[in-house]
């Protein structure tokens, strides 16, 4: 895997009149991760989406060096293809090298993406997440929907991509089991 | 090229098989359904056919191009496709000139296949026939475009979105229409030129107003 960095420095947002959070800054070696922390609306969505460029921060500067792998509540999956079709399309762009964990996704590859529960479309993205071989995961609350074992799973695949040296920030309100997970309060840094 | 072949892909499969249930051939159905009502409207005197048939079928073609706009890009928007294709440094325009290829030959080259039946039923003569299919060559490229540009700037428009597309369409399809149905009148071969000329600035233009205006929907 290609070393990978990712640092923020004075990162601010703000989302039309509200500022949500200023002089956020953090720096995640390869091997590292980084949890966002927070109640509802403190900016960790927000956040998650300017580390992966698609939003631009109000101010401050972002330093990302590496393919990135985001995950959000959007499973980016045609509804009307059967999962394998649509996992399909992901895979043949980005030419995964090795087999991937396959969370119980294998079981589903024939049912059409808009039968599958909130969990199973979550489990999907993470399969296609872990396929693309990108050393930065962003995960944005991935543990929404998932059941238990699920949950388990989610934390082992992002605890075995760090210790692969890829680097992970995930943003959540509940506890994410992770060795030498580092935990950032957004609300410190609320105006 | 790799990209752009797997991304052709997908939008032609969506577009032309099962995905839309039928919703390829309802602008073809459309299009017919006005070339068969227009001879019961006027009455089935053949000169008034002949003169005005022509015409009828660029209005057609026109009224049918707006039918698959509101799900061109709304879908990709919704779910996230777009943001998952630029983390993979894939950029916009790429993507909305494919979608724009594919969305016009899932309506152009049909439209054309069915002005055949069309010009039987109004009455159209074989030249007559030949300057519409030309004609229609020329200018169904455009109005994609101008469909595509459009989807992507009320792509973040709850409700009302379609209807607006369809009235935003007319005013800026004109040209084209005055041009393309213009060649059947003049009979010559500069309407069409003009036409070609009119649909080459649109489909030149219109990856980056959509590239532009679905990166500027992300910050909204």
């Amino acid at each position: 895997m290609e070393p990978a960095r990712l640092s923020a420095t004075d990162l601010a947002c703000r989302r039309g009149e509200r500022l949500l959070f200023r002089g956020l800054s953090f720096a995640l070696d390869p091997g590292q991760a980084l949890q966002l922390a927070g109640p509802n609306g403190v900016g960790k969505s927000s956040l998650i989406r300017i580390l992966a460029g698609l939003l631009r921060p109000f101010a401050g500067t972002l330093d990302r060096a590496g393919a990135t792998g985001l995950i959000d509540e959007r499973p980016a999956l045609d509804g009307d293809k059967p999962l394998g079709e649509a996992l399909a399309f992901w895979a043949a762009l980005d030419a995964p090298a090795a087999a991937a964990p396959n969370l119980g996704v294998d079981a589903l590859l024939d049912i059409p993406v808009r039968y599958l529960s909130t969990g199973q479309r979550k489990r999907a993205a993470l399969v296609r997440l872990a396929r693309q071989g990108a050393p930065i995961w962003l995960l944005d609350e991935p543990l929404n929907g998932l059941d238990v074992d699920a949950a388990r799973a989610c934390e082992t695949l992002v605890a075995d991509h760090c210790a692969r040296g890829g680097l992970a920030v995930v943003a959540s309100h509940q506890p994410f089991a992770l060795p030498g997970l580092r935990q950032l309060a957004l609300a410190d840094f609320a105006p | 090229m790799r990209v752009v072949l797997i991304l052709l892909r997908r939008d032609l499969a969506r577009m032309l098989g099962g995905a839309g249930r039928g919703a390829t051939l309802l602008p073809v159905l459309f299009f017919l359904a006005v070339a068969m009502l227009y001879p019961f409207a006027v009455g089935p005197a053949p000169e008034i056919l002949r003169r005005t048939g022509g015409g009828v079928v660029w209005v057609a073609a026109l009224l049918a191009s707006i039918l698959p706009l509101d799900r061109l890009l709304a879908t990709d928007v919704e779910r996230g496709t777009f943001d998952q294709l630029a983390l993979r440094g894939i950029a916009e325009e790429l993507v909305v000139a494919v979608r724009l290829l594919a969305h016009w030959l899932s309506f152009g080259p049909p439209l054309m296949l069915a002005a055949l039946p069309a010009a039987a039923l109004l009455g159209l003569d074989g030249a007559t026939l030949r300057t519409l299919v030309l004609g229609l060559l020329a200018g169904t490229p455009g109005l994609a475009a101008v469909g595509l540009m459009i989807a992507s700037l009320t792509v973040g428009l709850r409700g009302g979105g379609a209807a607006l597309s369809g009235l935003l369409l007319i005013p800026l399809a004109l040209p084209l229409l005055v041009f393309g149905a213009g060649a059947l009148a003049a009979g010559g071969t500069g309407g069409i030129a003009l036409t070609a000329a009119i649909s080459l600035v649109l489909v030149a233009i219109t990856p980056f107003v959509g590239g532009m205006a679905i990166r500027a929907g992300r910050e909204g």
